[in-house]
Parts: C-alpha cells; sequence; structure tokens
C-alpha cells in the first residue's frame, strides 16, 4: 500500500468519525425534543409530537449507517477488538436487561425497571470492555 | 503463531509507523503481531512478505496451541 493510500485511508476515517458523531449528537439531541417537546414547547400538538419522533427515527437509521460505514473502514484489530467488545456487550444487555426486568414483574425491586437505566449500563459497559480490549492488544 | 517480523522491521531500519504505513494497518496492529498477540489476515502477510521480499512461511511459523 502506499503512502498516499495510507493517508487517504486516515482521512477516510476521520471523515467517517466526525460523521458518526456529527449523527449521534443530532440523534440525541432530536430525541430530548421529541422527549420533552409535547409538554415544554407544542403543547401536545398531535402532529408536530408524530413529526419530531419520525425526525429522531430517521435519524436514528442514519446514525446506524455512520456507525457501519466507520466499523468497516476500521483495521482488522480493531475490527476483532470492537466485535469482541459488542458480543459481550449485546449478552450483558440480555441478560442483564431481562434480569432487571424480572425484578420489576416480581417485585423485588420498589422502583419500575426503566429503558433509559438499561441504555445507560449498555453504553457504559461497551466502554468498559472496549478499553480492557483495546490494552489486551497493545 | 511466531514471526519474525520485529528482527525485519530492525533489518530494515523501518519504525512500527512506517510498516503500518506500507501495510495498510494502524500501528498498534503491527505491535500486536510483533509480539504474537494477533494473527495477521492472509491479505496483510501478503503484503508484509511482499514488502520484505520473503515467502509468508519465511515470516510466519505456525505452532500448534
Amino acid at each position: 500500500m502506499s503512502n498516499l493510500n495510507y493517508l487517504k485511508m486516515k482521512k477516510e476515517r476521520r471523515k467517517n468519525l466526525t460523521q458518526l458523531a456529527a449523527w449521534t449528537w443530532s440523534w440525541v439531541a432530536t430525541l430530548a425534543i421529541a422527549t420533552f417537546g409535547p409538554k415544554f414547547i407544542w403543547d401536545d400538538h398531535i402532529l408536530l409530537t408524530v413529526l419530531a419522533v419520525t425526525v429522531n427515527f430517521t435519524n436514528g437509521i442514519l446514525m446506524i449507517i455512520a456507525n457501519r460505514k466507520f466499523f468497516n473502514n476500521l483495521d482488522e484489530l480493531e475490527r476483532k477488538i470492537h466485535l469482541e467488545s459488542l458480543a459481550l456487550t449485546l449478552g450483558l444487555a440480555v441478560v442483564v436487561g431481562l434480569t432487571y426486568s424480572l425484578l420489576d414483574v416480581t417485585d423485588l425491586i420498589t422502583f419500575d425497571a426503566e429503558i433509559s437505566n438499561l441504555v445507560m449500563f449498555i453504553g457504559l459497559a461497551y466502554g468498559i470492555i472496549l478499553t480492557v480490549n483495546t490494552r489486551r492488544y497493545s | 503463531m511466531k514471526n519474525r517480523l520485529k528482527v525485519l522491521r530492525a533489518e530494515n531500519n523501518y519504525t512500527q509507523e512506517d510498516l503500518a504505513e506500507y501495510i495498510g494497518v494502524s500501528r498498534q496492529t503491527i505491535n500486536a503481531i510483533e509480539k504474537g498477540k494477533f494473527d495477521p489476515s492472509l491479505p496483510t502477510a501478503f503484503r508484509i512478505s511482499k514488502l520484505f521480499k520473503l515467502s509468508i512461511e519465511d515470516i510466519f511459523q505456525f505452532e500448534e496451541n
């Protein structure tokens, strides 16, 4: 591979990372608008709520496509590290998520099992596993 | 899998970054291959052998775990 191709590869990676960050932040922003907008901005106007949810959903799909593009641009070791981290995170999300739900259904916890707690757990677990995995190969 | 990558790189005065550039992978990948923590894919092994003008078997030695 020539030096020019390598630089092109690095540039492409930076571009993909920037795009992924942009779509992620705009997805978070549209999610916040769709969540709080009906109550605090447009007074439960049904059409505006449907529009906000549709925009957020579309943004989410575009974020997933950007993530796939970023993933496909990683080199073989990075891809292996991410894949192992994703596999562990997926397993943990299913097991912890269902146990959490079971705790709620059987009234072993006094509060409702919120999906937001699971999302935070998934994000945290992925971050920690990715860091540990990256160190394992360095 | 054992390999002679570090020795070959030193003989040719390449840094890990140089090698990463030639092969088209990250520096971390070269480091992991040298330490035997990661086995490269076949295309990467071919690129390395092409760069050093050696056969793949001259660089990588397979051993059963």
